[in-house]
């Protein structure tokens, strides 16, 4: 008993004294949460050179998967706990805050050249004319293939793929006896996986979430056919457990061998390329995103952004860590260390204009070309009253997008039937819009 | 009635088969930790591979690992040691001066744990915020001693009602008081139950991770948060995420393998009379 108390007696004193931080500092020590992605990992090993060049400021990196930071900070920045004085946040979450006073304006200096940012990107991170993060990588979606089984087959990829003809190549290439399937597609149900391949699929299906007066539209003939075909494509020529496969899992089957085709982030092309993660890195062909019979380009587009916290007490200090993660000169740094082909990609025009980055990422034009035609605010058949290439920027739609998401998990699985998935998922959609105030 | 050789070499195999299923995913675990990421994922899964320490780099490269395991070992002795030195007395008075209502004090403890954690998150943790623990070793030491609280009382309450009144009057006979009652007789006689209960908590501790990964962000975070800050929506992981694993579950697993003779002896404790 008495070593219990002696114990606790020193736990509890170890422990008081990290409740209250040291008094005055007169350095500036800056809290980052981020998200565990290659491109951030990157930063995280670069940032003592800003430490360098900056000195007085420290970094102290809170490293989280998308999810569990998700969740980190929303709650942080809600209740204004000012934990954190710098966030990675996606372009979802950008105009949602700034509508709230949640995050600072950045006004970036002019070398900065705010200008070089891509229209697009910039676009999805501006708030009444005003910037609320700058883009750290951004991404939209292509195909890729494989050209040794293509060429197996007697197929060509064309320039612009249709979703007919993407179709007919993967009951062509499917050979389930091989372990090689047609077609992977995201599968695992949530609003950032399979909703969102679905939406950009559905778009140019021309179908949409809701109508101007923000009337679900789940149960309209677009939607009928969009997962008509997610189902039908991925049943026929699709790996098996399906919805179990978001970004990552089909990223290791098309890796070790196991896809013909698959259409996902631009992020995967230089992930495929690299030898050290891809068995296929000598047969991977890509192609644009396919587009349905709606006929416009689908969109996706989606950017890792830095922003800073209306509640940090840090402004300036944020700021200049800021700007420097997402300026030419930290791509430069970039491209010293690992390698052009390990710059963030998506994010300026002078990236994609250097020879140097061309030459060492064959897909650039293909990417450059896939965000710069991804229009945030549009390309829907009919007019929407929401922005978002592949999500609706209400705070209602992670939840939305999650449930619609498991129901069409649970179709593929074949638990229900695509007209009864659909009715149900419409019903559920206008109970929570109604909810919401959005409906009377 | 003696078994037969081949009812025991049945119940041998079903034992180490049982045991080979339960321990086959820490096996995968750490055997992935070794592998390349390639490999990591290959299908269908590479039994013989070669091992490389790359994972395990990256990981120590990327992460202060004694930081979050000295954390750890703090936030889970210090919410186990709290946790008992509460529960103890609370079990005592409910096992030996029961009132009607000590059966539903009880109930109502329990039914504490039915609430999911993440209906009372932003109250807890705009009380953390106003109070300053946010991100502090003491606010973690305080929620996982509320968060086992509850166990912590069944459990001592279930020991100590094993243990005869009579040795205890007998003790007040030789003139012990309350506290001298509680000390120098309920305890030593129950220190099985108390042990086994700690190290169960503990263990709860070691392993929780809803609360650590969002009341804290640098300064007091956790192994369970190392963990977590190496799992990847973009990118493959798993080689790493299990070298992660590795290091974070190896201190509770060498700990739970040497004390578990008092965890058995403890959770047995009573049981055959």
């Amino acid at each position: 008993m008495r070593l219990s108390a002696c114990t606790f007696a020193v736990l509890l004193g170890g422990s008081s004294l990290s409740a209250f931080p040291a008094a005055a500092r007169a350095d500036t020590t800056l809290t980052i949460a981020t998200v565990n992605n290659g491109d951030m990992v990157v930063m995280q090993k670069l940032s003592p050179e800003f430490e360098r060049t900056h000195p007085g400021i420290h970094l102290n990196w809170v490293v989280l998967e998308e999810n569990v930071l998700r969740q980190r900070v929303t709650t942080d920045i809600a209740t204004r706990a000012g934990q954190f004085d710098i966030m990675t946040i996606g372009n979802y979450e950008v105009p949602i805050w700034s509508k709230q006073n949640w995050l600072h304006p950045i006004t970036p200096a002019a070398g900065y050249d705010a200008d070089d940012l891509i229209k697009p990107v910039r676009q999805g991170l501006t708030y009444k004319g005003k910037l609320y993060a700058l883009p750290f990588y951004a991404e939209s979606a292509m195909t890729y293939y494989r050209t040794d089984l293509f060429k197996h087959a007697g197929l060509t990829m064309p320039a612009a793929p249709t979703y007919q003809q993407i179709r007919e190549f993967a009951d062509k290439i499917n050979d389930p006896s091989h372990q090689i399937y047609g077609m992977c597609l995201r599968g695992k149900p949530g609003w950032g996986e399979n909703i969102a391949y679905f939406t950009s699929l559905l778009n140019t299906f021309g179908g949409q979430w809701f109508d101007m007066t923000w009337h679900p539209m789940l149960d309209s003939k677009p939607w009928h056919a969009a997962v008509n075909y997610y189902d039908g494509i991925l049943k026929a020529d699709g790996p098996p457990g399906a919805t179990s496969n978001g970004f990552n899992e089909n990223l290791a089957l098309f890796a070790s061998g196991h896809c013909g085709m698959w259409i996902d982030s631009t992020v995967a092309s230089g992930l495929l390329y690299d030898k050290k993660q891809s068995q296929v890195s000598d047969t991977v062909g890509f192609a644009p995103i396919p587009k349905g019979p709606y006929g416009r380009g689908p969109t996706w587009l989606w950017s890792w952004n830095l922003a800073i916290p209306a509640s940090s007490k840090q402004i300036d200090a944020a700021e200049s860590f800021v700007t420097w993660a997402t300026s030419k000169e930290y791509i430069a740094l970039v491209a010293k260390q690992n390698g052009w082909v390990a710059v963030p990609p998506g994010t300026r025009a002078s990236t994609y204009a250097n020879p140097e980055y061309q030459k060492a990422a064959p897909f650039a034009s293909f990417v450059e070309k896939a965000i710069e035609t991804a229009d945030p605010n549009g390309q829907t058949a009919g007019p929407r009253p929401y922005r978002g290439a592949q999500f609706v920027d209400i705070p209602q739609f992670q939840a939305i997008g999650t449930q619609v998401g498991q129901t069409l998990a649970g179709t593929l699985s074949g638990q229900q039937s695509v007209d009864l998935a659909l009715h149900a998922a419409q019903a559920s959609t206008t109970r929570t819009m109604r909810q919401s105030g959005y409906l009377k | 009635m003696r078994p037969s050789i081949a009812k025991k070499i049945a119940i041998a195999l079903l034992g180490w088969g049982i045991a080979i299923v339960m321990f086959f995913p820490i096996f995968w675990m750490f055997i992935t930790g070794f592998k390349s990421e390639v490999d990591a994922v290959s299908t269908p899964p590479h039994l013989f591979f070669h091992p490389t320490l790359q994972s395990y780099a990256e990981v120590q490269s990327r992460a202060n690992y004694w930081l979050f395991a000295m954390n750890s070992v703090i936030i889970s002795v210090g919410g186990t040691v709290l946790a008992l030195l509460l529960a103890i007395p609370a079990a005592y008075v409910m096992a030996f001066f029961p009132t009607h209502r000590t059966r539903g004090t009880l109930l109502w403890m329990l039914s504490t744990k039915m609430l999911p954690p993440v209906g009372v998150l932003i109250p807890i943790y705009l009380i953390l915020r106003a109070t300053g623990l946010l991100d502090t070793r003491t606010g973690l030491v305080l929620i996982y001693m509320l968060m086992n609280l509850p166990i912590v009382v069944w459990m001592l309450f279930t020991f100590f009602k094993e243990v005869p009144r009579e040795i205890l009057e007998a003790g007040r006979m030789d003139g012990a008081g309350r506290m001298g009652e509680l000390r120098h007789v309920l305890m030593p006689l129950s220190l099985p139950g108390i042990a086994s209960t700690g190290l169960l908590s503990l263990i709860l501790c070691w392993n929780e991770a809803f609360w650590s990964l969002n009341l804290t962000s640098s300064r007091a975070a956790p192994l369970t948060a190392f963990i977590a800050s190496f799992s990847s929506p973009e990118g493959l992981f798993f080689a790493k995420l299990s070298a992660a694993s590795t290091l974070a579950v190896a201190p509770i697993l060498i700990f739970g393998w040497l004390s578990q003779r008092q965890l058995v002896r403890g959770l047995t404790f009573g049981a055959v009379k």
